[in-house]
């Protein structure tokens, strides 16, 4: 990914100038930004960094946008590389500047975003003195970077800027820290561009295996019941042109990770939505029955997968991924390609045509493509009996859903949606349709609470002329909120809808499943509120103070109308206080630890799947709670109430 | 659950033991030995380590290693294809009257005495680890008084190095 940065780093084009040149540390990492193509910075000065926000004031390639608190410059980072392919880039001094930075570093890796953290460190004779905002962060970072760096010498500052940027955007993008001692940024180096790199134990992944691609091809020759299971790594790769591809020559049916929402068009017809705890009953069953699974840059995550011995037990395996660790890690394959999705797909269609696929052919008697008809008549039972939906709420409260269902109506599948986590950012995932390919951005693999606001505004940074529509709830809101001042002085114009359902829901969810409705600690609103039921923070004074316009909307009448305000102020940042009822959950809903075959499409129902399928039917009295500490769900139910 | 040897070859730079430990323990693998030297070549330093582990972890736990960018290759050494070797250093209760017969566990052991004191003496031994054992197990009654060992180190038999392609690695980039 992010060619033009890779390019860079692995020493494209010299510009003009390049012959080397005096000047310090600072400038030379000043210079080596510019070189590797950074256009913009999220970051927070301090003492140890402040010789590289010297030369940093003078240049005119760098825009820096000074955030509130380090977490947000991270976050930031990751929405700008999200939204953009581009590697993120966020700053900070040492000790708690760097250790702020510690989670959406540790968030950029779970979700495999490219990102390069840059970050001041006490001069060198002072390192481990527990000298004043010493932290050892290179240490600290190891588990949750692709690689980290701690700069020992001014000379080495151009060739470890582009070693990192390198790691970052390329095999599987991950964030890298560079960590720099005030002495080196201080000393008198010389500059020149460009470096060589040094990285003898760097390799990225060659072309797919041709011998791998022919295994593939008889696999997906022999199944008649096969999933394409969609993760990530397609997005990264920017390979959603390939995969809609080989979706139409195989006939095959696509379900979309929640990091790959977006891969693949909604409106699709072969689109079965998101699998995993919270998908759709069509495609979390489409897994479970299928007898091949064609996974593509996915991690087979807990998330996805339930109870992993249960997990797709009749499937085969063929795994494409361009992290040989990630094959065979929790699910073993019995095929796999190693390599970048968007040249693996292109080879499986080109060796499929080969053999005589092709879309026309489709089902054709005696020809290379098995028929499918069977498995689209179990897979459209499923979806149209199972399609996704939610009841209004009895207290007449806004219901959550309508409004992020409406808000994607809306706003349309132009628009990037930003996520926070929780039962917010399901219904995100659930009830607006993505089309196209970075328009949805979350924090999946860490679960980031506070994750919304500031990738929304890196994400608007990264793509001014999109609408950026943050969903947040208003737990998460109230984590990084602070960030709505930059985007206000900034002139980063993004829309917030805060879910504010006056607790943490997702959170309160489980208590209501599988804790008695013991609400230990989940009422954002407080028991003991002198003030009653008056909103603390009160979200729409919260935005005009951060220099934003608030709004609040608290009857199903008024949501479109508000959005639609929302939607025509586009030179300021907007907030949308949506009050909604407490109540809503999220569904269908597979327990934790549970199998997926126990999926719930709402509480104490499962799915009546087709008995003249053959399979195991969930739901039957006897069944027992699975898993681990958090289940305890009641499993003896009746198949009732499912519409 | 079998052994497995690896030799791991890693760039010679400042924190590369404790990324490839930090590995280990973040990932939870468990780690019988692990030695780390120089080599032929002062770029690249060899880690040596003994895991007890099952097909599936020991491919996870090689995969993930490669995945360190600071590692440069990885090689399974097979016991009967390699010359596995641990150091150990024993410190055993020995007077006149029991002197001699340590000495002689000494010299059936191929072992060497490094220091002798008028209480006790040093035994300097290297082998493989079933012979460390049963050298440990006949001084055992004796009286141990101190007792230091290294992990094992590893080479395989024959002409070829495993040094000699990641070498090209190492000069192209540098």
């Amino acid at each position: 990914m992010s060619e033009q940065n890779a390019a860079a780093a692995a020493g494209g084009p010299a510009s003009p100038g390049a012959t080397p040149t005096a000047m310090t540390g600072a400038q030379s990492l000043v210079r080596s930004l510019e070189e590797v193509g950074v256009e913009i910075v999220f970051g927070i000065p301090g003492g140890a960094i402040l010789p590289l926000y010297d030369p940093l004031f003078d240049t005119r390639k760098i825009r820096h946008v000074l955030v509130r608190h380090e977490q947000g410059a991270g976050h930031a980072a990751t929405g700008y590389a999200q939204a953009t392919g581009r590697v993120g880039v966020c700053m900070a001094t040492s000790g708690p500047g760097a250790t702020n930075l510690v989670t959406p570093i540790a968030d950029a890796y779970m979700d495999s975003v490219p990102m390069v953290a840059i970050t001041g460190q006490v001069p060198r004779p002072a390192i481990g003195t527990d000298a004043f905002q010493e932290a050892d962060i290179s240490g600290i970072t190891m588990p949750i970077t692709k690689h980290n760096f701690l700069v020992q010498s001014p000379d080495d500052i151009p060739r470890i800027v582009a070693e990192a940027f390198h790691l970052a955007s390329t095999g599987r993008p991950g964030p890298v820290l560079v960590d720099v001692p005030k002495d080196v940024l201080q000393a008198d180096t010389t500059f020149s561009w460009p470096p060589q790199l040094d990285l003898p134990g760097y390799r990225t992944p060659t072309r797919p295996s041709t011998k791998a691609v022919r295994e593939a091809v008889r696999l997906i020759a022999a199944s008649r019941k096969p999933v394409l299971y969609v993760g990530g790594g397609v997005l990264k790769a920017g390979a959603t042109p390939e995969l809609a591809e080989l979706a139409e020559l195989t006939d095959a049916p696509v379900v979309t990770t929640l990091m790959a929402r977006g891969g693949f068009p909604d409106s699709h017809p072969h689109n079965l939505g998101m699998p995993g705890m919270h998908g759709t009953v069509a495609a979390v069953t489409a897994l479970q029955k299928s007898d091949l699974l064609i996974a593509l840059g996915t991690r087979f995550d807990d998330r996805v997968t339930g109870k992993l011995d249960t997990f797709a037990p009749e499937a085969k395996v063929l795994h494409v991924d361009i992290d040989p660790a990630e094959i065979g890690k929790n699910r073993s394959a019995d095929v796999s390609i190693v390599g970048d999705a968007k040249e693996v797909l292109r080879e499986l269609v080109a060796a499929l045509r080969n053999e005589g696929w092709s879309q026309e052919n489709r089902g054709t008697d005696g020809g290379p493509q098995p028929d499918l008809t069977d498995w689209w008549s179990t897979l459209n039972g499923w979806k149209t009996t199972y399609a996704l939906g939610y009841d209004e709420p009895e207290d007449g409260s806004v219901s959550p859903q309508y409004v992020i269902e409406r808000l994607g109506k809306i706003a349309g599948p132009d628009a990037i949606y930003v996520a926070g986590v929780g039962q917010h950012q399901m219904w995100a995932a659930q009830f607006i349709s993505y089309e196209k390919p970075g328009t949805w951005l979350n924090s999946g693999g860490l679960g980031t609470m506070g994750f919304c606001v500031p990738a929304a505004m890196g994400a608007k940074a990264g793509a001014p002329d999109t609408v950026v529509w943050g969903i947040d709830g208003d737990g998460c809101f109230q984590m990084t909120n602070q960030e709505l001042a930059t985007c206000a002085l900034e002139g980063i114009p993004i829309k917030i809808a805060v879910i504010n359902n006056g607790n943490l829901g997702m959170v309160r969810q489980w208590q209501t499943l599988f804790y008695n409705q013991r609400y230990s600690n989940t009422n954002l609103r407080g028991s003991r509120n002198p003030k009653g039921s008056a909103y603390i923070p009160d979200f729409v004074k919260l935005a005009e103070a951060l220099g934003c316009v608030g709004l609040r909307c608290d009857t199903a009448g008024d949501v479109d109308a508000t959005i639609e305000k929302a939607m025509a102020i586009t030179d300021q940042p907007v907030v949308i206080d949506f009050i909604v009822g407490e109540d809503a959950m999220v569904w269908p809903m597979v327990a934790a630890g549970a199998s997926n075959d126990e999926i719930k499409v709402a509480r104490d129902t499962a799915p009546d799947f087709d008995y003249e399928m053959g399979e195991a039917v969930a739901g039957d009295d006897d069944l027992l709670p699975t898993g681990g500490p958090d289940s305890g769900i009641k499993t003896g139910m009746k198949r009732e109430g499912v519409t | 659950m079998s052994r497995h040897t690896l030799s791991v070859l890693v760039e010679n730079k400042p924190g590369v033991l404790a990324r490839v430990a930090s590995l280990f323990s973040r990932r939870g693998f468990n780690i019988d030995s692990l030695a780390v030297g120089p080599t032929e070549h002062s770029d690249i330093s060899r880690i040596t380590l003994v895991a007890s582990v099952e097909g599936h972890t020991l491919e996870q736990l090689t995969k993930q290693l490669n995945k360190l960018v600071n590692v440069i290759k990885i090689v399974e050494l097979d016991a009967t294809e390699s010359v596995q070797r641990e150091l150990l250093l024993v410190k055993v209760r020995a007077d006149v009257s029991t002197r001699s017969a340590v000495l002689e566990m000494v010299q059936l052991f191929r072992a060497k005495v490094v220091d002798v004191s008028t209480e006790a003496v040093t035994i300097e031994a290297t082998g493989t680890r079933d012979k460390i054992e049963a050298l440990v197990r006949v001084l055992e009654p004796f009286g141990i008084r101190e007792l230091v060992q290294s992990g094992m180190v590893a080479v395989g038999r024959g002409p070829r190095s495993i040094t000699d392609r990641s070498l090209r690695a190492v000069e192209r980039s540098a």
